[in-house]
Parts: C-alpha cells; sequence; structure tokens
C-alpha cells in the first residue's frame, strides 16, 4: 500500500482565514455501529470563510461525518468544536442554533408547503412571535411577517427562483428542489453550510452555474461550506480544501492539487495497480 | 391459592387474546394496515359455531372446523374486495376502510342473527380439575384454551421459521417489491396471511364464547381493540411478542378486576400499556427501526 | 412573476374566506328555514350535535392533517370538556342565571382542562410514532372514559366535592350531583343554541387559520412533512407537536361543552371509540388538512344516518357500504382514471403536464 501523505491539517485553510480561529474543529470524531467503525478517527480543521470539500469514494462515510457534525447520529466518540465551542450533548436543533445548516442527499424538503412558506420555516431562529400573537394577528406578528416575506424572496433571489415563491416545493423540478435545500439552509443564518452532494443530477450548465452560487453565498453571507460531491470538475474549482475519505478514515487532506497528486487517493478510486 | 386461581384465568383470557392478536400482528407485519375488522370475524366466527352446534346439533369440533373454514373464506373475501385495491393508498384511507368493513360486518350480523344475545354453550365440556386437595379448581375450557394458544403459536413460529410459505410471508413483511423480484407471489402471500388470521380468529371466537357465553353482534369490538393493543403491547408484527403482550394483558385486566376495581380493570389495562410503550416505544419484543437520513 | 406571487398568496387568504363564507351562509339558510317552520323537528334538534361534530373534526383535522399525527381518541377531549365544562356551568349556575354566560364560562372552563390534559398525555405520547401512537391515544380515551364513569362530583354551598369509585361526596341538602359515576351527568344546563354552535365553529376556524398561517403553523407542518428536516433548521420538534396536540385537545374540549349543553343529561359512554373513529371518518371524508371538507363531511355524515332513517335497520349497513366504496374511489387509481374520464377536458389537462 501506497504511504499515506498527511498533511497538517492546518495547511487547508487558506491564507485569509489563518490569523482567525476556525470555525470548525473536528477531534478524533468517530462513530461505531455495533461492530463496525463507520467514521474513526476523523480530524478536521475548517476555516470562517473556507470552501471545503469532503470527498471519498461510496460508502466511504461522506453522509455520515455530516450526520455526525449535525448530531443526527451522536458520536461515539471525540469532540467536535463549533467556533471554539463544544458541541457535545447538544441535539440537531441546538447544532442549528449554535451555526450549522445542512442540505440532504436525498432531499428533505416540506414538499406539502410553498417554496416560500419552507425558506420562512428556515427562520424559525430569527423569528420571536409565539403562538397567542400568531392567532390574535398582532402588530408584532404582522411586523415579523413582513420582515421573513422580504428576507425570503431575497435569499431565493441568489437562485432566481422568486418567481417560484408560491409553488409547493414537492412539484419544483429536481435542480430547484436541490437549490431550495441550500436557501432553506441559508434562511437560519448558519456560520457553517454543509451541503450534502449540491450537484446530483444536475447537468453540466447547472452545475456552473451552482459553482457560482456556492461562491456567491460565501462572499455575500462571508461563512464556511463544507460541501460532499462526487462531481470532481466542481470540487477542484471550487474547494479550497479537501478531505478525502475512505472506509471511514481520512486518507489524505490538503489543497485540491495535492490531494489530487496523492496515490492514496488515485488509489482508492481507482484501485490498485495490478503488479505485472 | 386465590392469587394462584387468578393467574390462571389471567392466563387463560390473555391466550384468547393472543389467538386474536397473532391474527393481527401477522396482517400487520405483512400489510402493514390495522385491520380493525379482525374483532368482527371473531363474532362471525362464535356466531357460525352457536349455529352449528345449538341449531344444527352438531359435534362441537364440527362447528369449530365450518367456523374455521367461512372466517378464512370471509378473511379472503374482505382482503380481495376491500384491502387489496388499496395497496398502493395512504394508511389512513385502509384504516378507514377497515372500519367499514367492521361496521358492515357488525351490522350485517345485526340484520341476520338480531341483536338478542345468544347464550353459547361451550364447545369444551363442562367441569373442573380439582388439585390441593380441591383448593384450587381449573375449568375444562381454561385448559383447553390455553393449551390451544400454546399449540398455535408453536405452529406459527414453525411455520414462518421453516416452512417454504412462512418465508414467502417474513419476505414480503420486509420487502413485497424484493420478495416479488424473487419469485414470490406476494399477493398470493397476502391473502394466505390474511386467512391465518381469520381462521384464528375463529378459534378465538369460539373459546372467548366457551369462556363468556353471551354472544351478541359487537362481541368481538372490546377484545378485538384489547387485542390489538396487546399485539402493540409485545411489540407489533413479532408472533412471540403478541402472544406475550396477549398473556400479560389478560393477566393484568384479571388481577386489577380482582385487586383494585372491576369498573376501573380497562383503565388500568390501557395505563399500563402507556406505560410500557413510552419506556419502550416498539413493544416488548418490537425491533426499533432507526431512519437512514 | 410577482403577480403569480400575489395570486398564490391570495389563493390561501381565498379559500379561508370561502370557508368563512359557507359557514355563515348554511347559519342564515338555516335560520330562514327555523323561522319559516321549513325543516323537521328531528333535524333542528341535530344542528347543535352538528355544530360539535364539526368542531371535533376541524380539531382533530389539525393533529391529523396539519401535524400529520394519527389519534384515535380525541373523544376523550371531548369528554374531558363535556364533564369539567358542565361542572364548571353548574358550580357557576348556583349564583349566576344567564345562560350565555354559563355556556361561554362552561366552553372555557372544557377547553381550558381539555388542553392541560393534552398537554400532560402529550409530553410522554408525542415521542412515539404512527401506529404506536395511534394506539397510545385509544388507549387515553378508554383511560378517560373509564374515569369518568366512576367519578362522583357533586356542588353544594360548600365547594366541590369530588370522590371515586362510589358516591361518598355527602353533599348538603341543596347540593346538586353533577357527575354521578355511570349515570354520567345530569342536571346539566341546557344552554347550547345552534347561534352558539355557529359562533365556536367559526372560532374554531379563526384559530386554525391563524394558527396554520403564522410560524408556529409552518413549523408544524415542517414536522409533519419532514422531521429530520425539521430539526436540522431549528425547529423545536417536541414543542411544536406538543403546540398543535394541545390546540387540538383545547378546541375539542369547548366541542364537548357545546355538546353537552346541549342536553339533560349525558353519559360517559358517549364519548367512546366508536365517537372516536367517526370523527376521524369526517377528517379522512373531508380531505387532510382541509377544513371545508371537514365541515361539510362533519354535517354530511351526521345528517345521513338521520336521512337512511326510512331504511331503517338497513341505514348502517348502508353506511359501511358507503365508506367502502368512498375510499375505495377515492384511494384507487383505475376508479380513479375512471372517474377522471368522466370529466371533461381532464384528458387535455394531462396531455399538458
Amino acid at each position: 500500500m501506497a504511504k499515506l501523505v498527511t498533511i497538517p491539517s492546518k495547511s487547508m485553510i487558506p491564507e485569509r482565514d489563518i490569523d482567525k480561529s476556525p470555525i470548525l474543529e473536528c477531534v478524533n470524531l468517530g462513530i461505531q455501529f455495533g461492530g463496525l467503525k463507520a467514521v474513526d478517527d476523523f480530524n478536521l480543521t475548517i476555516g470562517r470563510t473556507e470552501i471545503a470539500g469532503l470527498i471519498g469514494p461510496n460508502g466511504a462515510g461522506k453522509t455520515t461525518v455530516f450526520n455526525l457534525l449535525t448530531k443526527v447520529y451522536q458520536p461515539t466518540h471525540g469532540t467536535i468544536l463549533l467556533d471554539g465551542k463544544d458541541t457535545h450533548g447538544m441535539n440537531t436543533m441546538q447544532v442549528n442554533k449554535a451555526g450549522i445548516a445542512r442540505t440532504f442527499q436525498n432531499i428533505r424538503l416540506f414538499d406539502a408547503m410553498t417554496v416560500e412558506d419552507n425558506v420562512k420555516t428556515g427562520m424559525e431562529n430569527e423569528m420571536s412571535y409565539g403562538l397567542w400573537n400568531g392567532i390574535f394577528r398582532t402588530p408584532k406578528y404582522w411586523k415579523q411577517e413582513k420582515v421573513a416575506h422580504e428576507r425570503a424572496l431575497e435569499l431565493l433571489s441568489i437562485f432566481n427562483m422568486e418567481d417560484m415563491a408560491g409553488m409547493k416545493a414537492g412539484s419544483l423540478p429536481y435542480g430547484a428542489q436541490r437549490r431550495l435545500e441550500i436557501v432553506r439552509a441559508l434562511a437560519t443564518n448558519p456560520s457553517l453550510l454543509l451541503l450534502d452532494e449540491p450537484a446530483a443530477g444536475m447537468n453540466p450548465s447547472e452545475t456552473a452555474e451552482l459553482m457560482e452560487n456556492i461562491r456567491k453565498i460565501r462572499d455575500t453571507f462571508q461563512i464556511a461550506i463544507l460541501l460532499i460531491e462526487h462531481d470532481m470538475n466542481l470540487v477542484m474549482n471550487i474547494c479550497e480544501g479537501l478531505c478525502v475519505l475512505n472506509f471511514g478514515k481520512v486518507i489524505a487532506k490538503g489543497t485540491p492539487e495535492d490531494v489530487q497528486a496523492n496515490p492514496a487517493v488515485i488509489e482508492a478510486y481507482l484501485g490498485k495497480k495490478k503488479e505485472a | 391459592m386465590t392469587f394462584l386461581s387468578f393467574l390462571i384465568s389471567g392466563i387463560s383470557l390473555g391466550s384468547i387474546y393472543a389467538i386474536i392478536a397473532l391474527g393481527y400482528t401477522m396482517v400487520y407485519g405483512i400489510a402493514k394496515m390495522l385491520n380493525f375488522a379482525h374483532g368482527d370475524v371473531i363474532m362471525v366466527g362464535a356466531y357460525i359455531c352457536f349455529y352449528a352446534t345449538s341449531r344444527y346439533d352438531l359435534p362441537p369440533l364440527v362447528g369449530v372446523i365450518l367456523a374455521m373454514i367461512v372466517c378464512t373464506i370471509l378473511g379472503i373475501i374482505i382482503e380481495r374486495l376491500a384491502y387489496k385495491p388499496l395497496r398502493a393508498a395512504p394508511i389512513l384511507a385502509v384504516l378507514i376502510t377497515a372500519i367499514g368493513v367492521s361496521y358492515f360486518l357488525q351490522n350485517a350480523a345485526l340484520l341476520l342473527w338480531s341483536s338478542n344475545p345468544k347464550v353459547f354453550s361451550s364447545v369444551v365440556p363442562e367441569g373442573s380439575v380439582s388439585l390441593f386437595g380441591g383448593q384450587l379448581t381449573i375449568p375444562y375450557v381454561t385448559l383447553v384454551t390455553i393449551a390451544a394458544c400454546i399449540v398455535i403459536v408453536a405452529v406459527l413460529v414453525w411455520f414462518t421459521g421453516k416452512t417454504k410459505k412462512g418465508k414467502a410471508m417474513r419476505a414480503c413483511s420486509e420487502d413485497k417489491g424484493a420478495a416479488q423480484l424473487m419469485g414470490i407471489n406476494v399477493n398470493g402471500t397476502i391473502s394466505l396471511t390474511f386467512a391465518i388470521g381469520s381462521g384464528l380468529a375463529a378459534i378465538a371466537g369460539v373459546l372467548l364464547c366457551s369462556a363468556y357465553p353471551t354472544l351478541v353482534p359487537t362481541t368481538g369490538a372490546m377484545p378485538g381493540i384489547k387485542a390489538f393493543t396487546a399485539a402493540v403491547f409485545g411489540g407489533i408484527g413479532s408472533i412471540p411478542g403478541a402472544m406475550l403482550g396477549g398473556i400479560l394483558l389478560g393477566i393484568i385486566e384479571i388481577f386489577a378486576k380482582a385487586y383494585i376495581s372491576t369498573q376501573l380493570s380497562d383503565a388500568i389495562v390501557f395505563a399500563v400499556l402507556i406505560v410500557v410503550l413510552v419506556v419502550r416505544p416498539a413493544g416488548l419484543l418490537g425491533k426499533q427501526i432507526r431512519e437512514k437520513v | 412573476m410577482k403577480q403569480s406571487l400575489k395570486w398564490n398568496r391570495s389563493k390561501t387568504t381565498r379559500n379561508n374566506f370561502i370557508t368563512y363564507g359557507v359557514v355563515i351562509l348554511a347559519y342564515i339558510i338555516l335560520q330562514i328555514m327555523i323561522g319559516t317552520d321549513s325543516i323537521t323537528s328531528t333535524m333542528e334538534g341535530l344542528l347543535v350535535p352538528i355544530c360539535a361534530y364539526v368542531v371535533m373534526a376541524l380539531s382533530l383535522n389539525l393533529t391529523v392533517g396539519v401535524l400529520g399525527e394519527l389519534s384515535l381518541g380525541h373523544a376523550g377531549f371531548m369528554s374531558v370538556g363535556a364533564f369539567t365544562g358542565v361542572t364548571a356551568a353548574v358550580a357557576l349556575g348556583r349564583n349566576v342565571t344567564s345562560g350565555p354566560v354559563l355556556l361561554i364560562v362552561g366552553m372555557i372552563v372544557g377547553a381550558c382542562f381539555a388542553a392541560l390534559v393534552g398537554f400532560l398525555i402529550g409530553i410522554p405520547v408525542l415521542r412515539l410514532k404512527g401506529d404506536y401512537l395511534a394506539i397510545v391515544t385509544l388507549a387515553f380515551g378508554e383511560i378517560i372514559k373509564g374515569i369518568f364513569n366512576n367519578l362522583y362530583v357533586g356542588v353544594d354551598g360548600s365547594g366541590l366535592h369530588i370522590s371515586i369509585l362510589s358516591d361518598t361526596t355527602n353533599l348538603a341538602a341543596d347540593g346538586d350531583l353533577v357527575i354521578g359515576g355511570p349515570m354520567g351527568l345530569s342536571g346539566i344546563p341546557r344552554e347550547s343554541t345552534f347561534t352558539a354552535g355557529v359562533i365556536l365553529i367559526l372560532v374554531t376556524l379563526i384559530v386554525i387559520f391563524h394558527l396554520v398561517n403564522s410560524r408556529a403553523g409552518r413549523a408544524i407542518m415542517a414536522v409533519r412533512d419532514n422531521r429530520i428536516a425539521a430539526e436540522s433548521i431549528g425547529i423545536n420538534v417536541t414543542k411544536y407537536k406538543l403546540m398543535a396536540f394541545t390546540v387540538s385537545a383545547a378546541l375539542a374540549g369547548a366541542a364537548g361543552t357545546l355538546f353537552a349543553m346541549n342536553y339533560t343529561t349525558l353519559v360517559a359512554n358517549k364519548f367512546d371509540f366508536n365517537t372516536s373513529i367517526l370523527i376521524l371518518v369526517f377528517v379522512v371524508l373531508g380531505g387532510l388538512g382541509n377544513m371545508l371538507g371537514s365541515i361539510i363531511a362533519a354535517a354530511a355524515l351526521t345528517i345521513l344516518p338521520e336521512a337512511l332513517r326510512q331504511f331503517s335497520d338497513y341505514r348502517m349497513l348502508v353506511y359501511a357500504i358507503v365508506l367502502i366504496l368512498v375510499m375505495l374511489a377515492t384511494n384507487n387509481d383505475t376508479f380513479k382514471a375512471f372517474l377522471g374520464r368522466l370529466k371533461p377536458g381532464a384528458k387535455k389537462k394531462k396531455e399538458a403536464v
């Protein structure tokens, strides 16, 4: 087996974020399902405004990492520091309030609700009026609903989806559903956005547009983005740092260039060359 | 000694619940539906047996077999006409249809057999076994009920575990699509499940009315609901779970009647059910299924 | 594109207003019919129960249609509302004679107690899923029935007297036994009116529509559509489930008081499993989340057995067959396709998609 080239995690962080504390630090993170170590000894540091990629063959444990970060699964060992704070003991909802938002590999929208309502639902964290204000439609209700409406349209405009605001989310075309999931996640005001295969099922021109938009989101909101993606063109183009998983373990980390040249990565993707 | 006597009658009542619960659990396992009409099939079985033995003076065993045959056919017809067209429909639609079938059976029974209570004559000979010098007497019907339950569970465990049809049944309850691809006749298997469940309901009906001889068109409703809770109690979809749930429910009910209050016994049974489900959300022997994200 | 947005917003609002309108219109027509004596006394006697069932169906639709959880014990909340509301009305009736005041206070007390019970039962129970939740709500309904069948509550000059299993209330000579165990409620002030019923329906509609179109409503529907996604955007699933369940219970409680105060006596067995199922049938036939549908289904299916009286013994059989056929008709593709072909223009529409 080829020698692992492990580059110190710091080097993944782009220049501009080096002086700032990282938004996410995973230390020896892992989860065991019965005897299977689905993710083991996972270490990752992500800078404040970094776009990072998590890649690896199918079944490598990438989505499991997302599920650990968002506490859909509780890690069996290791630590997750979000903005320096340990998320130990938090549940999915609390992790979101702390700043992590995500999309899902198998799209999970609120299908029976409108596009606009999907986005507004994401504003749960910033809305404060309660049941009674809602039932009696107090001024507080009208004020916050107006703000929410405007903000929802503004967020939808990132992907030029304002004209779809009144449509049922479940009736949207596939690509639009993926984009809506991103908008909904953004509505929660995250400091770290996790995208699980955002380009899956998109054609090349849609993917190119998505790439632009991911950059735009990072630039506008000044947040960090970690994405899982199989489209290597997209990954190599927009990610500043990459982390490669195979069988639940990190096999390489670094800039896209480093990773591309890494023999362990090539082996994981293409298989070991047979000795003649 | 009274404690022991209560325990035995609890197990006996529980055995009846268990036999009904087996029908619920098997149908739920394969069709993922709560067959609310199941309790009313019990009632039909009891009426058939009643007419066979009391009106036509057939031997009890013939009455039981006749009841089983009629209920089995009834079960298959219900499945074909009411449930099969709704295989792809939402759960609630199927549930309401099952309720419709339940109303239908109750009201058809009302028209056919009137609301006058029938006095059911036990299919088991009268008499009892005396133990401990007469301190403990156990009626034959109690013994037969418990024995019937044990035999049925043993046969079902063997059937689902070892036979080809039984394995097909388990395959269908895991994944109908995959089962079909493996060459299993899914529709036939579901029909078979309904047939077995309804046949068991007939036995339960006869045993129930042998122990509690008043027979009216709504006789099956409450035992049906209780057996259904028993199935959930034990972990719905699990055959040993249905037996365990049924017997525990029977014991709790009899003890609650004996030591706390007759009127509140049902409330106590249901309260225990809630507590069990809150502590073990999938029932006593049920498996918790994790949603894939 | 702005237009389509406005159109969609107004579509929800318009549907809501149509629902209010239908209720008010039905009320006006029925009042005219009562005024001109063109309604049978049987029908007139059904008006308040219909209103109560409509509110029950609407409130259950909040649990089943909006929250997406199956409840088979909704009559339990109706029962709590009936028994506590009437007790309050009787107690108050010793000093107050105004009928509407007794009814309103009764309904508020009934709603509050039902909400409390809904909240308490909801905390442990709403963690369960699907059929397990359904069975626990069924169990809850039976427990409530068992308790009220064995509860004795009386009022006299020194206040409320409560005992369970046997009547040990020892009321003073002028006391009233409100709840008499298996005998149920007696001496109920008959203050429910059709007008009060319609007002309760309108209040229920306002509460539900306003709830659905608010932050809480969106969160509740989000939990229904996709629990995991809802958690991932910071929604407190337990809180919103409890909120929907409690509001639904409160409305059912008020309906229970309305229903009870239409009679002089009432037993707890009236609110049994069959009643819960009956209300569920209204909701499913009317359409999940469709409030107007619930109203129409509840009214039609309460009248139907009466209208079928000429079939006497066969009416419940017919009812059962109608129920099965409607379910088959609305949920079977072959059947739907058949119906679709009957509608003109339906084919054209399909091609466009």
